[in-house]
């Protein structure tokens, strides 16, 4: 995972609340493309219309916008599926943070496990930084190290990501590094279960 | 019962960063197994416990009765890699074909292999359906699933509690699904951030598992991905039995264990909410999020008597897309597609449901109605009822087991437009296909709705009692 310290760039307003996973990012695309190749299909129901043209109303197609770093997003944002195929394609677009005063829980966690910066702020901060960022050519920037995003007019709003979200992102660590260096505990505890609970470890075999 | 499930399967405390926990069972399947496999491989690990490792095809394969003709290219690219890799694991895979198919959240329970108590894990969403049997179950990201493959356990905070009853009996054709669209349209489709909700109240305890496995579905609809219900009796006489369930003396301990689980009467919750079941109706949606929903026989609301302004926009978008009128009724939409399946409702009696409304009766012309059942086990038990007959007679068609439709995989969709009523979970823009309009209901409102040609009240079917 590639480590997250400062972002700057257009900060593209999309205030919506429940901007679904399915939105975002079709799960058919999912299925067709990989990883890394999933930018043009960011939010495809809404950017294009259904001859595939650029639909102009929408914010990323517009002037100043098509080269987002931060998306500025509605209550709720990535409900629905679990698919972190909403993330990549986020990324693969250039969006490298999104602020929001609330994220559907499974979409907040794949956020981390990619380094895709997710920040809560208060609907009033975002609105304003939506104004600024429309109005002007200056970029809205995000200090991860500090805490705080810095909108054009240089007026500043703190954040908070919990200190281990937080040191994770900024050394790129991934979690499962960590987590095997448990193997001991994991080890005793299935020996436990096994005992205390057989039934877990089941044959794999049957024939239904 | 969730802190008991929790403190039960922590296997270290990771302080600040919440709990390790162990993770009892871990389904695959086609759109998430290939990938991640190959991700773990890339990464130089190894599957840590094949054994409580389980795959299935459902996401992305065909419904068509002569399958596997009719997979297009991206299904059976996924199918080919879930299937080299768990071959290589050494992971039970239910391929098509197998009498244990189907979608994921269906066949667990079916099969015994999700059990009071466990842990269970799935890259979907809709993984908090298996609460239902009273199991701590939640979906994960794909990063999550190659943690879980790597080290069978997974990092989680605590999330907080909360308990929503519902109290009293409904009333007849208002199921599990109605209870549940009607909370998440009064609680909100965010409501459940953060939280674990347990469902209870004599309603729910008077629910079969099937009618809880439902009910537990939609809850990540409602913003929270952990969705359980306490075991009781009706828990312990569905699991016996059941392919991959414990047997003899080492059932007879399973059962003490989980009665230990049930929810403790003075257990306290972060928040409460009720609801009085038996003033609740038939619901379906309107719009493009399941908060949308509304009684049967109601008006499509007014975005003018919204005050927050994102909100009203997000109504006003809502009608564009659904081409409705505030202040106008449901009953009467025409509608071009019907759709009995999935796993909020593609279980027996959902079907059973469905066919006591589609026998006798016809399809109304114009209308695609299919039946896709949850798994082959489902398939055949309603084929040994003769309820295909019933729906072939009607002239629904009668399909193989798969998530199908639920979100237009395969191409199983609606084209641009068209407009469906659906027992599925999500009523999302583009979810159904580009530019489909769905509408989320019941089984029983679902086959009424098929049989009108439009949106229809299942109580009120011309020749019904």
């Amino acid at each position: 995972m590639k480590p997250v310290a400062v972002i700057r760039g257009p900060a593209a307003p999309l205030l919506t609340p429940n901007m679904d996973t399915e939105v975002i990012v079709r799960v058919v695309r999912l299925m067709e493309f990989q990883k890394g190749e999933l930018g043009h299909y960011l939010f495809e129901p809404l950017r294009y219309f259904e001859d595939g043209r650029e639909n102009p109303a929408f914010v990323l197609n517009q002037h100043g916008f098509r080269h987002s770093t931060i998306l500025l997003a509605g209550d709720n944002f990535g409900c629905g599926s679990s698919r972190e195929g909403a993330v990549w394609a986020l990324q693969d677009f250039g969006i490298q943070c999104v602020i929001a005063p609330s994220f559907a829980d499974i979409f907040f966690a794949n956020s981390l496990q990619n380094g895709l910066l997710p920040i809560v702020l208060d609907p009033i901060q975002i609105g304003e930084i939506a104004l600024q960022s429309v109005a002007g050519a200056v970029p809205t920037s995000v200090d991860l190290r500090r805490g705080v995003v810095e909108l054009p007019s240089g007026k500043t709003f703190g954040f908070s990501l919990r200190a281990d979200s937080r040191e994770r992102l900024l050394s790129g660590m991934e979690e499962i590094d960590e987590t095997l260096c448990l193997e001991l505990d994991i080890a005793a505890y299935q020996e436990r279960i096994r005992q205390a609970e057989p039934w877990i470890f089941c044959r794999t075999d049957v024939q239904s | 019962m969730f802190e008991k499930i929790w403190s039960a399967h922590m296997v270290a405390d990771l302080g600040d960063a919440g709990s390790l926990l162990h993770v009892d069972r871990h389904f695959l399947h086609d759109l998430v197994a290939g990938p991640a496999l190959t991700t773990l491989a890339a990464k130089g690990r190894t599957v840590r416990n094949p054994e409580l490792t389980f795959a299935t095809a459902d996401h992305g394969i065909t419904s068509r009765t002569d399958r596997p003709f009719g997979l297009d290219a991206p299904a059976l690219n996924l199918l080919a890699t879930m299937r080299a890799e768990t071959a290589k694991a050494g992971i039970r895979l239910f391929d098509l074909g197998d009498p244990s198919q189907g979608i994921a959240h269906v066949i667990g329970p079916e099969l015994g292999l999700t059990l009071p108590g466990m842990t269970v894990v799935c890259g979907d969403s809709h993984t908090c359906t298996h609460g239902g049997l009273g199991a701590l179950a939640f979906g994960i990201g794909t990063s999550e699933v190659v943690h879980v493959l790597a080290t069978q356990t997974i990092r989680q905070r605590r999330p907080k509690t909360m308990l929503i009853r519902f109290d009293n009996l409904p009333r007849p054709q208002v199921t599990a699904k109605d209870l549940i669209l009607h909370a998440i349209a009064h609680l909100g489709s965010r409501a459940g951030q953060g939280h674990a909700i347990e469902f209870g109240g004599s309603a729910v305890r008077a629910m079969s598992i099937e009618a809880r496995l439902s009910l537990c579905n939609l809850s990540i609809e409602m913003g929270s991905k952990i969705g359980m219900i306490s075991p009781d009796q009706i828990t312990l006489d569905y699991v016996a039995g059941r392919p991959f369930a414990p047997t003899g003396i080492e059932l007879q301990r399973a059962r003490l264990k989980w009665e230990e689980l049930a929810t403790d009467a003075q257990a306290e919750f972060d928040r409460y909410c009720s609801f009085d079941a038996s003033k609740i109706g038939p619901q379906v949606s309107w719009g493009t999020s399941p908060e949308d929903s509304i009684n049967v026989d109601g008006l499509i609301p007014d975005p003018d008597l919204e005050p927050n302004a994102e909100r009203r926009q997000r109504l006003v978008e809502a009608l564009n897309y659904m081409a409705l009128k505030p202040c106008t009724p449901l009953i009467g939409v025409p509608i071009d597609w019907a759709f009995i399946g999935s796993c909020a409702n593609g279980r027996l009696e959902d079907l059973r449901a469905a066919a006591d409304i589609a026998r006798g009766r016809r399809v109304a012309p114009g209308v695609r109605a299919w039946v896709v059942p949850g798994s082959d086990q489902v398939r055949r038990s309603a084929e040994a009822e003769g309820l295909h007959k019933v729906f072939l007679e009607a002239g629904f068609d009668w399909r193989k087991p798969g998530c199908s439709l639920c979100f237009g995989s395969n191409n199983e969709k609606l084209l641009p437009g068209e407009r469906s009523i659906s027992t599925s979970n999500r009523n999302f823009i583009g979810r159904q296909g580009i530019g489909a309009r769905t509408h989320l209901a019941s089984p029983a409102t679902t086959a009424a709705s098929a049989i009108m040609g439009h949106i229809a009240d299942a109580r009120a079917l011309p020749g019904s009692a």
